[in-house]
């Protein structure tokens, strides 16, 4: 059996009284694409955030081919990338010195020049003019700005790459768009994909995988094709929107 | 025993109060090491440093400028005014000067920066919070204390002095021009006197207050726009906990400083 990509074990994570994540067990396989599925509030973005490093989970283990984070966190991250909810373009900086960010910096760093190039290349790649390059993410529309973002997650060619609601607040077309180009490039660069999505339709376009988060834990997983036979209630609910089942309305 | 409970409630307030500002304080003093260990590590970020020491340092030249200039010319007539009373009219100069260099200009410019700057950095911070983008910071591979908050803190603390010098030579300015053009001192002599008065001490006194303050400024600032809540609610919050915390430590720490460069 291969070892997976990213290990999640028993992992625990509580806001003040709040338990958010109550023995998170998941793992991805290499190359694999993982959907995270969950009503609003499950701990879906805490896990991931987990695995990065941006919230210290409270008990549990996190590997990445077998092994903890190690000492050097610049070295780690480098081997992800990440698309937030909201694009999280820095503002400041115009839209090729956002995808070229990490070009510049660190040990890999490149002249700006042919950073501006790579980033270019890149924001080719996602479907935007290199016109694009020199504004600034004010000046975009949303789905422009989600495309912008896909472009910084993918610029230094990660390892693994987490998406965060990729489709949120983008019209049906927008979301076709980018959840055929997040699969199309996931494939092209062999990377291993975990997204975070309530969006149906992209779960059925990007997902090899499927895991459904409730009350803090994995409540189910299995590939794609298997979760509309499942019959496991909360994920019927789930799926079929249903306002009857198990699953509170209110939380 | 209704009074009892009423003390134990007033009681247990000021406990509660007491022990968060507590850990308010532990917190901001955690911040300012972690900032201090990141100053002396590479990689220094020159291009925010320059960029940041023009938007502090430069964009609130004209505040400080004018603060001092009307302060000055202020300072100069109530001097006067005073001095008239035991026939001292002759101590304007040396007074509007010392009381700019060593007070006025660095307590002044301070404040002024500290509600144009602390706000601005706490409100950018704290968007930048609430967007994600401290975050995305982080998983791009780069420290977002190292890349936000050192280049603020470093270009505050060493654009502040420059900032006060010239708010200084302003100040003196506006004295100069009150002294000469309504209480009818000569020109020549009004600059004599104050060169003469002055020494050195007092000009540099006034300049290490005002790097401190610079500090205090950009690390409010920070640590408020760093720390802010979630929401448009929580970036306003932050903005004013930072110009209110940052004002309050200005005029605590010039009564210290005042206490150490000049106590008897």
């Amino acid at each position: 059996m291969t070892t997976p990509k990213i290990s999640l074990q028993d992992v625990h994570k509580s806001f003040g009284p709040k338990q958010v994540l109550r023995g998170v067990t998941l793992d991805v396989a290499p190359g694999e694409s993982m959907v995270i599925i969950g009503g609003s509030g499950t701990g879906k973005s805490v896990t991931i955030k987990c695995v990065l490093g941006l919230v210290h989970p409270d008990a549990g283990r996190i590997l990445i081919d077998g092994t903890p984070a190690g000492r050097d966190r610049d070295a780690f991250l480098a081997r992800f990338g990440m698309l937030f909810q909201g694009g999280a373009l820095f503002d400041s900086l115009t839209v090729w010195q956002n995808v070229g960010f990490r070009l510049v910096r660190g040990k890999q760093k490149m002249p700006r020049a042919e950073a501006r190039e790579v980033a270019i290349e890149k924001l080719r790649r996602v479907g935007l003019n290199p016109e694009v390059a020199d504004l600034f993410p004010a000046e975009l529309s949303g789905g422009m700005q989600k495309r912008v973002g896909l472009a910084r997650a993918i610029a230094a060619q990660p390892e693994i790459i987490f998406f965060d609601e990729p489709t949120t607040g983008l019209d049906p077309i927008m979301s076709g768009v980018i959840n055929e180009l997040i699969r199309e490039i996931v494939v092209e660069i062999g990377a291993t994909a975990v997204t975070i999505t309530h969006d149906m339709s992209s779960v059925r376009a990007i997902a090899d995988k499927v895991a459904m988060l409730h009350d803090g834990k994995v409540r189910w997983t299995g590939p794609v094709g298997e979760m509309e036979t499942s019959g496991d209630p909360y994920l019927t609910q789930f799926i079929t929107g249903s306002a009857e089942g198990p699953i509170e309305a209110v939380r | 025993m209704a009074v009892i409970g009423i003390i134990d409630d007033i009681l247990a307030s000021i406990g509660r109060s007491v022990i968060e500002l507590c850990r308010s304080v532990g917190r901001i003093v955690l911040f300012i090491l972690l900032t201090l260990s990141h100053l002396f590590r590479p990689p220094l970020y020159v291009r925010e440093l320059g960029l940041q020491m023009l938007r502090i340092g430069y964009f609130s030249l004209p505040v400080v400028g004018l603060t001092t200039l009307f302060t000055g010319g202020a300072l100069a007539l109530q001097i006067y005014a005073g001095g008239a009373r035991f026939s001292a009219e002759s101590v304007v100069p040396s007074i509007v000067a010392i009381g700019m260099v060593r007070e006025l200009g660095p307590v002044l410019g301070g404040l002024m920066v500290a509600g144009r700057v602390s706000a601005s950095i706490a409100a950018e911070l704290g968007t930048m919070r609430v967007t994600e983008q401290i975050d995305a910071l982080t998983t791009l591979s780069t420290n977002p204390i190292k890349y936000l908050v050192v280049p603020r803190v470093l270009a505050a603390t060493l654009t502040l002095p420059a900032l006060v010098l010239v708010g200084d030579l302003i100040g003196i300015l506006g004295g100069y021009a009150v002294g000469v053009t309504r209480l009818d001192f000569s020109g020549a002599n009004y600059i004599k006197v104050t060169v003469d008065f002055l020494e050195v001490w007092d000009v540099l006194s006034g300049l290490v207050k005002a790097a401190v303050f610079g500090f205090i400024v950009a690390v409010m600032g920070c640590y408020h726009g760093y720390n802010s809540g979630r929401g448009a609610q929580g970036v306003g919050q932050a903005t004013t906990n930072a110009v209110v915390t940052a004002s309050i430590l200005i005029l605590a720490a010039n009564y210290v400083l005042t206490e150490v460069f000049f106590s008897a």
